[in-house]
C-alpha cells in the first residue's frame, strides 16, 4: 500500500518538475522578448514621445513633454498633436505615403514575377546544382548593400555600361536617361530584395510532392492547369512570406530612391530623412515614422490572419 | 454499377482471354526499352495485357516495374519501342490525353482540396457540367463508403480512407486502364486483406483493366489474373499465379516467389517420361517425371517447394527422391511448422508441415533423425 505521504511527495515532485519546465520555456521566450523590447519597443516609445513634442532650436531639438517652471511653480505637461494633424492637412505627406505604397507594391509584384521562376528552377534542380544556385542567390549579401547600389549608378549612367551596350547594338542612338527616374528605383528595389522573395518561395516549392503534378496531369490537367490549380495554391505561404519580406522594407526604403531616383520620386523614407537632417524637425520626422508603422501594421495583421486559416 | 460499361466481364470467366488463341490484347507493349543515361531501367520488354485482366507486375526494387508503369501512364517516354492501348499508339501522347488513370503509391491527394474536390478534379478537366460532376462524385464516394467525409481535407483522414479517396479519384474518370502503384503498401495487414478483396470486387463489377505494380508476392498471388515477374528491367516470366509458383521458369522466379529448396546437379539419365539427376548434395537420385527435354550431362537445378516434402521419423523408401537428416531448427507458426533439416552432405532443407494434431508429444523436434521424401512430379527442373 502506498502511504499518503509518498503520493504527496510524488505529486509535489511532479509539480516542481512542471514548474521547472515552465521556467525553461519562459527563459526561451524571454530572450527574444528582451531583444524586441530593447531594440524595438523602447526605441519606438522614444520616437512616439518625440512625435508629440514641438520643434525647437536647441539640443535636443524638441520640447520636453514635462516642464517644471520654478518661478511660478507650474508643472506643465504639454502634448502636441499638431504634427499628426499636419500629416493629414498637407497633401505632400499623403502623396508620399501613397507613392511609397505604390512603388513598394509594384516592386513586390515584379520581384514575385521574377523570383517565382528562379525559385521554381532551384527547387526542381538536382542536389548539387541546387546548392550552387542557392549560393548564387545569397552571394550578393557578401558585398555591402550601399556598394551594390553605387554599382548600379555606374551601370545606369548616361555613359554607363547599359547605355553603351544599347548604343553599340544600335537599339538607341542617344543615351537614355535611366538614372534618376522611377524606373531606376524599381530596378534597384527589385534587385535588392529579390533574394528575400526567392528564399521563402524556394522553401515552399521544395517541400511540394512532385507526385501531385503527375497526379494532376494523369487526371487530365494540362501543364498550365496543374501549375495554377496545384503548384500555385501550394506555394501560397511562400508567396505571402516573400511578398511581405519585400513589401515592408520597400515601403520605408531610403537609400535606393535617394541614390537612383530623381527629385520627383517621392518616397516616405526620403521625406523622413529630409525632415530629420534637412529641416531638423525631429518631432515631425517622428510623426512620419509612427504613421508609417501604423500603415504597415494593417497588411501584416491581415496576412497573419489568413495564414492561420491556411493552417 | 450500371454507370460503367461492363461488356465481357462475366463471359470470359470460363476461358480466360489470355488463353484464347485469337484474342486481341488490350494493352500491347512492344519491345519497350527505357534508359536513364547509361542505366537501362527497362530492357526490351514485350507484353500483352487483355481486357478485364488484373495484371500484376511483380519485382524487387530497381527491377523496372515502376518505370514500366510510368511509361504506361505517359510520365516517361520509352527510349525505343511503343505501347498500344486499345489499338491506339500512345507514342507522344501526354499523360493528360491518355485513357489511363493511376493510383499513386503515396496516393498523391491534393492537400489543399477537400475529398470531394480531389475526386471532382479529373471530371472538371474534361469540361463536364457541374451537376453531372456532383452526381458522379457522390456516386463514387458512396461506392467506396466515404460519402460522409466528402468535405474533409486529406490530412484529416486515416491511411485506409486516403487510399479509398485515391482509388475513387482514379476510378471516377472511368478509365479504360487503371494503373495501381503498390496499392496496398501503406496499409496494415488486416486492411490490406480487406482492400485486396475490395479491388477484386471492383474489377469484377466495373470491367476495367487493372495493372498493379507490387513487390509483395502474396499481394500478387491473391490479386492477379496473371503475374509478370520482373528482374533487372526484363520480364522473366508471365503466367497465372499458380503457374508462377508451381512451374517457375528460372532460379530467380523460384527463389523470388515463396520459399524453395534448390539442388544443383547433372542429368544422368534422360528417358521418355522421366529424367534422373545426380546432385552432390544428395545420396539418392532425383527423378522428375514431367515433360522436360534435356541432354545427358547437362547441368541443371532442381527446385522443390518446402510443403511438398514429406517428413517422418519412420523409415521410408529413400532410394530415389528421398534423404535422411537431422532436424536442426523448428519454428512453430500456428497453422504450420517450419523445419530445417541438415543432410549428411551438410545441405539444409526447409520443410513445412501443417499442424494437423494439437498434441505436442508426437511432434517432431530438435535433433530428431528424420526421413524425407517427395513425389516425382513435385520437382521442377530449372535450366537457368
Amino acid at each position: 500500500m502506498m502511504s499518503e505521504t509518498t503520493i504527496d511527495k510524488k505529486t509535489r515532485r511532479f509539480a516542481w518538475r512542471l514548474s521547472e519546465l515552465r521556467l525553461g520555456r519562459a527563459a526561451v521566450i524571454l530572450v527574444p522578448m528582451l531583444w524586441l523590447a530593447a531594440f524595438f519597443f523602447i526605441p519606438f516609445l522614444v520616437v512616439f514621445k518625440i512625435s508629440l513634442a514641438e520643434a525647437v532650436i536647441a539640443i535636443p531639438p524638441y520640447s520636453p513633454l514635462l516642464q517644471w517652471d520654478s518661478s511660478s511653480a507650474y508643472l506643465t505637461f504639454k502634448i502636441n498633436f499638431g504634427n499628426y494633424l499636419y500629416l493629414f492637412e498637407s497633401r505632400f505627406y499623403l502623396d508620399a505615403y501613397l507613392s511609397s505604397l505604390k512603388i513598394a507594391a509594384i516592386s513586390t509584384f515584379f520581384a514575385l514575377l521574377i523570383g517565382f521562376p528562379i525559385a521554381y528552377l532551384i527547387a526542381r534542380s538536382g542536389p548539387t546544382k541546387r546548392i550552387i544556385l542557392l549560393a548564387l542567390v545569397i552571394l550578393p549579401f557578401w558585398t555591402s548593400f550601399l556598394l551594390r547600389v553605387y554599382a548600379w549608378m555606374v551601370l545606369l549612367r548616361k555613359d554607363g555600361l547599359v547605355n553603351d551596350v544599347l548604343m553599340a547594338i544600335g537599339i538607341i542612338d542617344q543615351p537614355l536617361q535611366i538614372l534618376q527616374t522611377e524606373f531606376a528605383v524599381y530596378l534597384g528595389i527589385v534587385y535588392t530584395y529579390l533574394p528575400f522573395m526567392i528564399l521563402p518561395l524556394y522553401t515552399s516549392l521544395e517541400k511540394m510532392d512532385l507526385n501531385l503534378i503527375d497526379a494532376a496531369q494523369d487526371l487530365g490537367a494540362k501543364p498550365y492547369q496543374s501549375f495554377f490549380l496545384i503548384t500555385l495554391p501550394l506555394a501560397k505561404t511562400g508567396i505571402i512570406a516573400g511578398c511581405l519580406l519585400v513589401f515592408i522594407p520597400a515601403v520605408g526604403e531610403y537609400v535606393i530612391p535617394a541614390l537612383l531616383g530623381g527629385s520627383d520620386t517621392l518616397m516616405i523614407g526620403r521625406v523622413l530623412w529630409d525632415e530629420f537632417f534637412q529641416n531638423r524637425d525631429w518631432p515631425m520626422a517622428s510623426a512620419v515614422a509612427v504613421m508609417m508603422l501604423i500603415v504597415l501594421v494593417g497588411p501584416i495583421m491581415y496576412v497573419r490572419n489568413s495564414n492561420k486559416e491556411v493552417e | 454499377m450500371s454507370a460503367f460499361p461492363n461488356p465481357s466481364a462475366v463471359q470470359t470467366k470460363s476461358v480466360p482471354t489470355w488463353r484464347q488463341q485469337d484474342a486481341k490484347p488490350f494493352v500491347q507493349i512492344e519491345q519497350i526499352t527505357k534508359q536513364f543515361g547509361q542505366f537501362t531501367a527497362v530492357n526490351s520488354v514485350s507484353l500483352d495485357i487483355y481486357r478485364n485482366e488484373l495484371f500484376c507486375l511483380l519485382g524487387g526494387s530497381g527491377s523496372g516495374k515502376s518505370t514500366l508503369l510510368r511509361m504506361l501512364a505517359g510520365f516517361e517516354e520509352p527510349t525505343s519501342g511503343r505501347i498500344l492501348i486499345d489499338g491506339v499508339d500512345m507514342t507522344g501522347i501526354p499523360p493528360w490525353e491518355r485513357p489511363v488513370n493511376m493510383m499513386f503509391q503515396s496516393y498523391a491527394l491534393f492537400p489543399h482540396l477537400s475529398v470531394e474536390a480531389n475526386v471532382a478534379f479529373g471530371l472538371k478537366r474534361e469540361g463536364i457540367k457541374s451537376p453531372e460532376v456532383n452526381k458522379r462524385v457522390a456516386e463514387i464516394l458512396n461506392m467506396v463508403q466515404l460519402g460522409h467525409l466528402a468535405k474533409r481535407k486529406p490530412h484529416m483522414l486515416s491511411g485506409g480512407q486516403r487510399q479509398r479517396v485515391a482509388l475513387a479519384r482514379a476510378l471516377v474518370k472511368r478509365p479504360k486502364l487503371l494503373l495501381l502503384d503498390e496499392p496496398l503498401g501503406a496499409l496494415d495487414k488486416k486492411l490490406r486483406e480487406e482492400t485486396q478483396f475490395e479491388l477484386m470486387r471492383l474489377q469484377d463489377e466495373l470491367g476495367i483493366t487493372f495493372v498493379v505494380v507490387t513487390h509483395d508476392q502474396e499481394e500478387a498471388m491473391t490479386l492477379a489474373t496473371r503475374i509478370g515477374v520482373m528482374n533487372n528491367g526484363e520480364i522473366v516470366q508471365t503466367a497465372e499465379p499458380h503457374e508462377v509458383y508451381e512451374y517457375p521458369k528460372s532460379r530467380f522466379v523460384a527463389e523470388f516467389i515463396g520459399n524453395v529448396n534448390l539442388f544443383d546437379g547433372t542429368v544422368v539419365e534422360d528417358e521418355r517420361d522421366s529424367v534422373s539427376i545426380q546432385s552432390p548434395d544428395l545420396d539418392a537420385l532425383l527423378q522428375v517425371d514431367h515433360g522436360i527435354s534435356c541432354a545427358p550431362n547437362q547441368e541443371v537445378s532442381v527446385a522443390i517447394r518446402p510443403e511438398k516434402i514429406y517428413i517422418s521419423r519412420e523409415p521410408v523408401d529413400i532410394e530415389v527422391n528421398g534423404a535422411t537428416g537431422i532436424i536442426s531448427d523448428v519454428a512453430y507458426m500456428g497453422s504450420q511448422s517450419v523445419f530445417k533439416v541438415r543432410l549428411a552432405s551438410g545441405k539444409e532443407l526447409r520443410i513445412t508441415q501443417p499442424n494437423v494434431s494439437r498434441e505436442m508429444g508426437s511432434r517432431l523436434t530438435w535433433e530428431d533423425k528424420v526421413y524425407l521424401s517427395w513425389d516425382a512430379d513435385s520437382c521442377v527442373v530449372l535450366m537457368s
